[in-house]
């Protein structure tokens, strides 16, 4: 018995030096802190890519949810747990943009996390009611343009990626839109097909799957999307204007650096499978291939637009 | 037929073995709380409900509701035997099932109860199979004026049965509202009597509300009353209801399950209410008016038939407009914003699974319900010997792991108790539990449609009359409100509010 416990001490000396070569992680599962409910559309995409990081992290890839505060519940939370990369979570931009400039008692910043990947976004498009007046974005404007304040024009929360579109596009084309909260996509979509609006900014997911039912009139992305292919893009209509919601995984910063670029490649290599893209697609969204670097660099470049936006509305004096 | 295609949807769904299970175990549950006094389908699925968000919502939906059908054939076992209802909606069985059980028929009684029950649940359920999806494309007719003006009216229709006093009730409501008014504005996104505390953040949780209400209160209260559990056992035998029983009853069934159905729509204490009409219906319609109280069979049959068929009717709104209409409703409600499922007037059509699944299950569930009840009555008779000093520490036991095992949260535990012991208190003071978790669930949607209607109608008030639905709804509110002024309708009043004299809803 003595032996035995001898040449497990050997055994242990001698594996040290390979602990410091070889990164021994992951040994555990790795849990994902999903910050809305199921169904949502940061949880589709965890679905999909969890049979891939499950193969190749070689652990188990446990989904968690803790909805509330539009994500900051989570944000908050995921913000003070134990940096060892064991835990991450999803997010979505503008959210973790906006809510630490916007929102009183949470406990993150944006710069508390590390993005590891953009895995997809889905483009924010415009889109009216069955029989309104305007069938085309330049009728839209027109008629906005007649009747100022009376177009109501729907969308998901107040300082989000839809309430910021809206501004946006009110900006661009000096109309005035009368902004009307939604508290969920399925709700507002209910609304629309009812008539009760006029018109939304809403997610690419919401047009593809109620396109039957609604006129979509534009979309925010660079080139028109396969699932919505008789609907032109912004920009083919002169508009820069490319409104987007982004989403991906997350870290805490102080997660050691190679554990982060262990999680990066296998995200990266989980968004490069064709399958993944094409199921992806097929429900509306843009599927995307971005790393620490490019995620950091879209961070960046989103939070500069924001700011801009939020200095000519002059948005930050009603809620400080 | 499209219907036909539609009901072989849902029988693949509940033929998976794993619905099947819980579907069966939820009648189970349903029946045991049903045979327990005391003990309410409110209680038993808000205590279930943490536990159904490991499987797929249709799975949970099957089980829940099965608690809430399942209920009503218990309750009137425990009114036959032990001339205490196990359930409020079958106060009125007491009358003539215990005469029954003291003249040696206790099975014809319980016979009677359950296949009343079965045919009443099938009428409902085709009911619901043919009403809810026509309904539910009208209901896009129905916009933020219109949903608000509905649920003022479903909650002035609930203060206006309240079996108390209206201005108790109406405190309640408005508490309940004040309740759901804390967490984050979703308008315009300020925390709103959070105290700075994260948890607060989406308001109180549904879940640590009606476990305190209706778990914690309901333990707490029953310590106080001793149970007798004096039962009649040794006269159950011929459970099957002789030719006579059949012709007697088979009327009193009929018009028993389509007066539940109607009663089951409207917001209220359906099956309570509905339990006491069907008695009433019965003995005024009867050749012998006289014998009702010394066991005649009608007076079984009707009311068990009309609160089963009742909660069929109550589906109808949660499914069609996503409304509740009750405490129960409310709950399943809750259940489904718990699992991902938004309510309203897409669910027929974009949650075909969940809801075809639901309503084939219910078929199955009273088949289930029958054989539970006829064959297995041995077994619930000991049930009723189970002693409550054992029952209830394991009950408040569960409330607590159950709330600690949502979010881990201790403040919801402390939420727990705190609503443990008002609902305590108020239940003392004899205030209502309706209105209060009706206006927890629905407050912030009331509170969100009364604010979208402004904004579209860009402050303008008059948007609640101009639409003529909800100005039609308005109508009735106002009227309901003037009605008990007026001498004649008052006295009604009170006559309905004595019938309804249920403590739960």
């Amino acid at each position: 018995m003595k032996n035995l416990k001898w040449i497990f001490a050997v055994l242990a000396i001698l594996s040290l030096p390979l602990n410091v070569v070889a990164l021994d992680f992951p040994k555990g599962s790795i849990n994902y802190m999903n910050p809305f409910n199921p169904g949502g559309e940061v949880d589709i995409a965890a679905r999909a890519m969890q049979p891939y990081l499950e193969k190749n992290l070689g652990v188990p890839f446990v989904i968690n949810y803790f909805p509330g505060a539009g994500g900051a519940l989570c944000w908050s939370k995921l913000a003070a747990v134990k940096p060892d990369g064991y835990t991450v979570g999803g997010f979505s931009i503008p959210h973790i943009i906006l809510q630490p400039m916007f929102m009183k008692d949470i406990a993150f910043k944006t710069d508390d996390f590390v993005i590891l990947a953009i895995v997809e976004y889905t483009p924010i498009g415009l889109a009216v009611k069955k029989g309104f007046k305007a069938s085309t974005v330049k009728e839209f404007i027109d008629y906005a343009k007649a009747n100022p304040g009376t177009v109501s024009c729907g969308g998901v929360g107040k300082f989000s990626g839809h309430h910021f579109a809206t501004l946006q596009f009110m900006k661009m084309t000096g109309v005035k839109l009368n902004y009307v909260t939604f508290t969920g996509t399925a709700p507002m979509q209910t609304a629309l097909m009812g008539g009760h609006i006029d018109a939304v900014f809403s997610n690419s997911t919401m047009m593809v799957s109620s396109k039957e039912e609604i006129k979509v009139l534009a979309i925010g992305a660079e080139k028109r999307m396969a699932q919505l292919s008789d609907v032109p893009t912004f920009k083919e209509l002169g508009m820069e204007f490319y409104p987007r919601i982004a989403r991906g995984a997350m870290a805490p910063k102080t997660v050691p650096r190679d554990i982060m670029k262990r999680l990066e490649s296998a995200f990266l290599d989980t968004t490069s499978k064709p399958e993944f893209k094409a199921k992806m697609e097929q429900a509306g969204f843009v599927p995307q291939v971005w790393g620490i670097a490019e995620s950091q660099k879209y961070l960046e470049s989103e939070a500069k637009l924001l700011n801009k936006l939020i200095q000519d509305f002059d948005l930050l004096q009603p809620a400080k | 037929m499209d219907i036909l295609s539609h009901m072989a949807l849902g029988a693949q769904v509940i033929l998976q073995p794993i619905n099947l299970l819980f579907c069966f175990l939820g009648v189970l549950m349903g029946t045991l709380v049903g045979v327990l006094p005391g003990l309410g389908p409110t209680a038993a699925i808000a205590l279930l409900l943490p536990n159904t968000f490991h499987v797929p919502p249709v799975t949970a939906i099957i089980m829940l509701a099965g608690i809430y059908y399942g209920a009503m054939y218990g309750g009137s076992t425990t009114s036959i035997l032990v001339n205490i209802p196990g359930e409020a909606a079958s106060v009125i069985t007491c009358l003539d099932g215990y005469q029954m059980a003291l003249k040696g028929r206790a099975g014809p009684a319980l016979g009677i109860a359950a296949f009343g029950s079965f045919i009443a649940g099938t009428i409902s359920i085709i009911g619901l199979m043919l009403v809810a999806p026509p309904l539910a494309k009208f209901a896009l007719a129905f916009g933020p004026p219109e949903y608000f003006s509905l649920m003022l009216l479903g909650i002035i229709i609930l203060i206006y049965l309240a079996s108390g006093s209206i201005l108790k009730a109406l405190m309640m409501f408005v508490f309940g509202l004040l309740i759901s008014t804390i967490g984050m504005d979703t308008i315009s996104g300020t925390q709103r009597l959070t105290f700075g505390l994260l948890e607060l953040c989406d308001g109180v949780g549904l879940i640590p509300a009606i476990m305190g209400l209706f778990g914690v209160a309901e333990v707490i209260a029953n310590v106080e009353q001793a149970i007798r559990t004096d039962v009649v056992t040794s006269k159950v035998k011929n459970l099957l209801p002789n030719l006579r029983d059949w012709k007697d009853s088979f009327w009193p069934i009929i018009r028993g399950s389509v007066l539940g159905f109607f009663i089951g729509i409207l917001p209220g204490p359906a099956p309570v209410i509905s339990s006491f009409s069907s008695y009433a219906i019965e003995k005024k319609l009867s050749k012998h008016p006289e014998k009702f109280g010394t066991g005649v069979i009608e007076g079984v049959a009707g009311p068990e038939s009309a609160n089963n068929a009742a909660t069929g009717g109550a589906f109808i709104p949660l499914f069609t407009l996503g409304i509740p209409v009750n405490s129960v409703i409310a709950i399943l409600l809750g259940a489904f914003m718990i699992h991902g499922i938004q309510p309203g007037p897409m669910i027929i059509t974009k949650h075909a699974d969940l809801f075809w699944g639901t309503v084939m299950s219910m078929y199955l569930g009273n088949a289930m319900l029958l054989i539970l009840n006829l064959p297995l009555i041995g077994l619930w008779v000991q049930v009723l010997k189970v002693p409550y000093p054992i029952l209830f520490p394991l009950i408040l036991l569960f409330c607590l792991v159950g709330v600690y095992s949502l979010n881990y949260s201790l403040v919801e535990i402390a939420l727990m108790i705190g609503f443990g012991v008002f609902g305590y208190l108020a239940r003392k003071f004899q205030f209502e539990m309706a209105p209060l978790v009706l206006a927890i669930v629905i407050g912030p949607m009331m509170e969100n449609n009364l604010r979208l209607s402004l904004v579209i109608s860009q402050g303008d008030p008059m948007i609640f009359i101009t639409h003529p639905i909800s100005a039609a709804f308005i109508f009735v509110m106002l009227a309901l409100l003037i009605s008990p002024l007026v001498p004649w309708i008052g006295k009604k009043r009170k006559r309905l509010q004595e019938k309804v004299e249920g403590e739960e809803v």
